[in-house]
């Protein structure tokens, strides 16, 4: 900005290259506003699962920086074999499973592979059930009704049942992997963002300003987009947050019966809890309690936040802050007195006192 | 009036059933475009180069898959109807075999979990609503969580190395003890009713220790959901209008909360009981694996491993159609103890 | 004169806000005999319904009551839950302002009633309870045969009948009617005011009729409380209120009230004042014709004018009245600013 030599008025900067600036700033802002604005077991659970999610995203990100080897590598870098159900201790934290692997780093590396197949299935979910949403409530008459048949059908069915039976088809014709997984995932959450765009669409199209805005002469569509835009936005975060936690459960259910990824392509720790299962009769606990702690971790981190998430924007159980205040008494005798008197005296005078010195 | 209400409730019931049809009419179809968009036919996947190309063809025929997709629709949706799923590929028997067989199990364990979920998820839910923002309230709350959080499996694994292999208390796999499942006649499949039909206590309690864990496992993770929906529901109910309109008529606040909100909040959570069933068959799935339980998950696992397509549509078709006759039930159910349902 | 039945004294419910305590109650007094109605009046959020709950006790978390609520001899400000809840039905009633959602939806009418007489009586007869309650609801227009109907097959001014009668059918002394018929159209809210009107009549109650409409108040009221801002600023017997307002907001409010004959419409500028801060001195100075400029120096007294009592300097005291005090308020032009 050229004007930036001369000492700026403050609004100034909203003219020009300010503009991003600002649009970012609101960004912030808006994420920023459900911390804000949660208090007591909300914000307790918010800040909670948001420091979980966080570290495992660091984790996530930073794998190759943070496990000390690879995902499927059985031997270090001299070419000596770690051995099977190695102890937790020494070189390997967690121990070594029954292939050989490093328990800890598996554990790492299967953060990134459930980031991944998370974050793909919730975009396309997203995509593909916001635009069928959009579709039917828009278009309305027999295509919001197929719609609508099918995604119940769809809702109906047990959700991991879904997505075996997709990680199967797919897994036959398209081959295994993460973005089987993904897509898996994807069927099952489709039609929960349907309906929740589906209904806001909807109802954008009986809201009254839409009408006033259509007598007026206005474009209805502009109108009904922002109005829509604004509900989802207040539902999806919610919504988004939730169904990410329980992707990761669906996504390790489909490892643990085997539709998941293979062990060489990517660590997963459902399969590893899978491959656990056989050790816990002989007592070898590190192989599957490892993994099985990364789930609940990031699972709860997840839930913790969309449920604080919730507790913070959805009005119908939000709790109003309790705040206690202190009440200047009143001299209740005199003001009795007072009030027998025809109500004459100054004691009101100091009531007033009193409540101007609240105020201020 | 009230022979009014209960007519109404009888066209409502009625209309509710008439919807059931196209209702599973759409999720068979569903089903059945699911199994059948991939290319190639369910004989060549599953048997592929076991046979030469002459034995495929000729299975192929025999099995109908030659002939137009309209017509093995037609012949999946009525074999449906006079309860033919087909038969098996890899061991040719009836997918019917694989429900009566097999599903003896499975009821048994989520009727055992279901029960676990009402006895454990339903109490605390109401307490933590009713306790609200207390630290009784926030522990039940993080127990929820908790349960949710873990998976059915790794729960499962937890609970054979604490009670099976730590303690020694509880066996940790299959229905019962491997003498014991081959001296009990099998009469009605489902373990715990046969043992007691063959008067063999030792053998039912046995079934039953087989049983704990599991069921635990399942009913575990399934009660935290109930305790969470129940919380909110209650703490919206108790917020209601008429919650206050009951205390403003001097009514005991234990009576307001038991005859008012307690009661209402229940009517929501029996309406979202249909989707809890087809968690509950999910996580069955898991649950079976885990504990080698051998209901119908398992046999569904073992023949998705075989890519036999005509057992897997078969117990998909079964579990779709489980879920939509739970709901017709929940739907009646909730007809008769909501009035405003039927009016 | 007979004694009253409720005497409020110096009454204050605060609510706790992020911003600071709203001051929904700020010091109401008033009596009120048997069988006598009030009408209290006033804009939206002026307090109105804090007050009538605020005296049942039944105040949402968060609020701080303080102040006197003698009910036979007792401060009901300091009774216990438990009392309170005891005289909640028998001496105490509340009739509300949306019927609709006031009757749980899962219990029948019958439900209700028998439910609220065993709280209070519970040696009564099953019988006793039916025949009680039946009487109740026929006198209210409702048919012994929907006793066992269930809410939803009843239509609102219905429901609100039979929100009236389930306050009643313990006899209380003292009802308090929170905009009973707001939610109701025009003829089924004639027919609950005949009702509420007939009330002393038949049960020889006192009620507090909280409304924002003057024509109801005109019609079915003994006397009338004006209230602004958490405060009674006028209060006395209807017809002498109505024809010789004193206090310049009850003028004011007179004035915007639509009849038949009305030709123009009147509205008091400006809005209603923010409870968490309110003005100082009298609360009504901002937008009060006859600001002066003692008023957001000094809170008026309580000052008796033939019937009524005001609250307003136009009134006096003139000994507590400072130099200069009589001087008509200047207001800055802020205040359309703010508007804007």
């Amino acid at each position: 900005m050229a004007t930036a030599a001369v000492p700026p008025p403050s609004d100034m900067g909203d003219v020009g290259g300010g503009r991003g600036r600002t649009r970012l700033r609101r960004f912030l802002s808006g994420i920023a506003r459900p911390y804000r604005n949660s208090h007591g077991v909300g914000r307790f659970m918010l800040i909670s699962g948001t420091v979980l999610v966080c570290l495992m995203l660091v984790m996530a990100v930073f794998s190759p920086l943070i496990a000390p080897y690879g995902f499927s590598q059985v031997a270090d870098a001299t070419g000596e074999r770690f051995g099977n159900h190695l102890e937790p201790g020494g070189d390997h934290w967690f121990g070594t499973s029954t292939q050989g692997f490093d328990v800890f780093s598996r554990v790492v590396w299967g953060a990134r592979t459930a980031v991944t197949v998370v974050l793909l299935a919730l975009a396309f979910s997203l995509f593909i059930g916001v635009l069928l949403g959009l579709l039917a409530g828009f278009i309305g008459r027999w295509v919001d009704r197929v719609l609508v048949m099918i995604m119940d059908s769809l809702y109906a069915l047990p959700a991991l049942l879904l997505a075996i039976v997709v990680a199967f088809l797919l897994a036959e014709h398209v081959g295994g992997g993460t973005a089987t997984a993904a897509l898996a995932i994807t069927a099952v959450y489709i039609p929960q963002y349907f309906r929740v765009v589906r209904a806001a669409t909807i109802s954008a199209k009986e809201q009254t300003y839409v009408e006033a805005a259509r007598a007026m002469g206005a474009r209805p569509i502009t109108i009904m987009l922002r109005y829509l835009l604004s509900n989802v936005v207040q539902s999806v975060p919610v919504i988004a947050t939730l169904n990410a936690a329980d992707a990761i459960l669906t996504l390790a259910g489909l490892g643990f019966l085997g539709y998941g990824i293979q062990p060489t392509e990517a660590s997963e720790w459902g399969y590893d809890l899978q491959r656990a299962v056989a050790d816990a009769g002989t007592g070898i606990w590190w192989t599957g309690l490892f993994p099985g702690l990364a789930i609940v971790l990031l699972v709860m981190g997840l839930t913790l936040m969309g449920e604080g998430l919730n507790e913070t924007m959805n009005p119908a159980i939000r709790v109003r802050r309790l705040v206690s205040i202190t009440m200047p008494s009143i001299d209740r005798a005199t003001a009795r007195r007072d009030d027998a008197a025809g109500g004459t005296a100054g004691t009101t005078g100091s009531v007033d006192d009193l409540r101007k010195g609240d105020v201020r | 009036m009230s022979t009014r209400t209960s007519g109404s409730l009888r066209t409502y019931l009625l209309t509710r059933v008439l919807l059931f049809v196209p209702q599973v009419l759409v999720i068979l179809t569903i089903v059945f475009i699911l199994m059948r968009v991939a290319p190639g036919d369910p004989i060549s996947v599953a048997l592929g180069g076991q046979r030469t190309p002459e034995q495929l063809a000729e299975l192929r025929a025999a099995a109908g898959y030659d002939r137009s997709i309209f017509v093995q629709y037609w012949e999946y949706i009525t074999g449906i109807f006079t309860l033919d799923f087909g038969h098996t590929i890899i061991d040719n028997r009836p997918v019917t075999q694989i429900f009566t067989v097999n599903g003896g199990a499975t009821l048994t364990l989520t009727a055992a979990a279901f029960l676990v979920a009402m006895v454990v998820g339903v109490p605390l839910g109401l307490l933590a609503g009713r306790f609200r923002d207390t630290p009784f309230d926030a522990s039940l709350r993080v127990f929820g969580i908790l349960t949710y959080a873990a998976p059915v499996f790794f729960l499962g694994l937890l609970f054979q190395l604490a009670f099976a292999r730590g303690l020694g208390w509880l066996p940790s796999s299959s229905q019962a003890s491997p003498i014991v499942l081959a001296t009990v006649e099998s009469r009605t499949n489902i373990f715990l009713v046969d043992a007691l039909l063959a008067g063999d206590t030792s053998a039912f309690w046995n079934g039953v220790q087989h049983l704990i864990l599991p069921a635990l496992t399942l009913g575990l993770l399934l009660s935290g959901i109930f305790m969470r929906i129940i919380r909110i529901n209650l703490i919206q109910t108790l917020r209601s209008d008429y919650v206050e309109a009951a205390r403003s008529r001097g009514i005991p606040e234990r009576k307001v909360v038991i005859q008012h909100a307690f009661r209402n909040a229940m009517v929501p959570f029996v309406t979202i009981l249909g989707l809890q069933v087809a968690l509950l068959m999910g996580g069955a799935i898991l649950t079976e694996q885990t504990f080698n339980w051998n209901g119908i998950g398992s046999q569904l696992v073992r023949y998705l491993e075989n890519r036999d397509y005509v057992a897997v549509q078969g117990v998909i078709t079964l579990f779709a159609l489980v879920v939509v006759t739970a709901s017709l039930l929940i739907d009646i159910i909730n007809a008769i103890i909501d009035p405003r349902v039927r009016y | 004169m007979t004694e009253p039945v409720l005497s409020v004294r110096e009454l204050r419910v605060w609510y706790g806000t992020e911003h600071g305590p709203a001051r929904a109650v700020d010091g109401v007094t008033f009596d009120l005999r048997p069988g006598e109605v009030l009408g209290l009046v006033g804009e939206s959020g002026c307090g109105k319904s804090t007050l009538g709950r605020g005296v049942l006790g039944l105040l949402p978390r968060g609020a701080h009551l303080d102040g006197e609520v003698i009910y036979q001899d007792r401060n009901l400000v300091e009774a216990s839950a438990r009392e309170i809840q005891r005289l909640r039905g028998p001496e105490l009633g509340l009739i509300f302002q949306e019927p609709l959602t006031r009757l749980n939806p899962l219990l029948r009418i019958s439900e209700h009633f028998e439910e609220t007489l065993k709280a209070h009586e519970p040696d009564l007869p099953k019988g006793e309870a039916k025949h009680r309650s039946i009487e109740v609801l026929r006198a209210m227009g409702i048919p012994p045969t929907r006793y066992r109907a269930y809410p939803h097959e009843f239509s609102g001014g219905m429901r609100q009948r039979i929100m009236i009668a389930l306050a009643l059918v313990l006899r209380p002394a003292f009802v308090v009617a929170d905009e009973p018929t707001t939610a109701l159209d025009v003829l089924v809210e004639a027919q609950i005011i005949g009702i509420l009107a007939d009330l002393r009549r038949n049960f020889d109650t006192s009620l507090l009729f909280i409304t924002h409409n003057l024509g109801i108040v005109a019609e079915a009221c003994d006397r009338v409380a004006v209230m602004y801002a958490g405060r009674i600023v006028e209060q006395g017997p209807v017809n002498d209120v109505f024809a010789r307002p004193q206090h310049p907001y009850t003028q004011e409010l007179l004035r915007s009230t639509i009849s038949l004959s009305t030709t123009g419409l009147h509205y008091i500028p400006g809005a209603p004042p923010d409870l968490i801060n309110p003005p100082s001195g009298c609360r009504f100075h901002p937008r009060c014709p006859k600001a002066m400029q003692v008023c957001p120096q000094r809170f008026p007294e309580r000052v008796p004018v033939g019937p009524q009592t005001v609250e307003c300097w136009l009134h006096g005291p003139d000994e507590l009245m400072p130099d200069g005090g009589r001087e008509i308020l200047v207001r800055e032009e802020i205040t359309v600013a703010d508007e804007a």
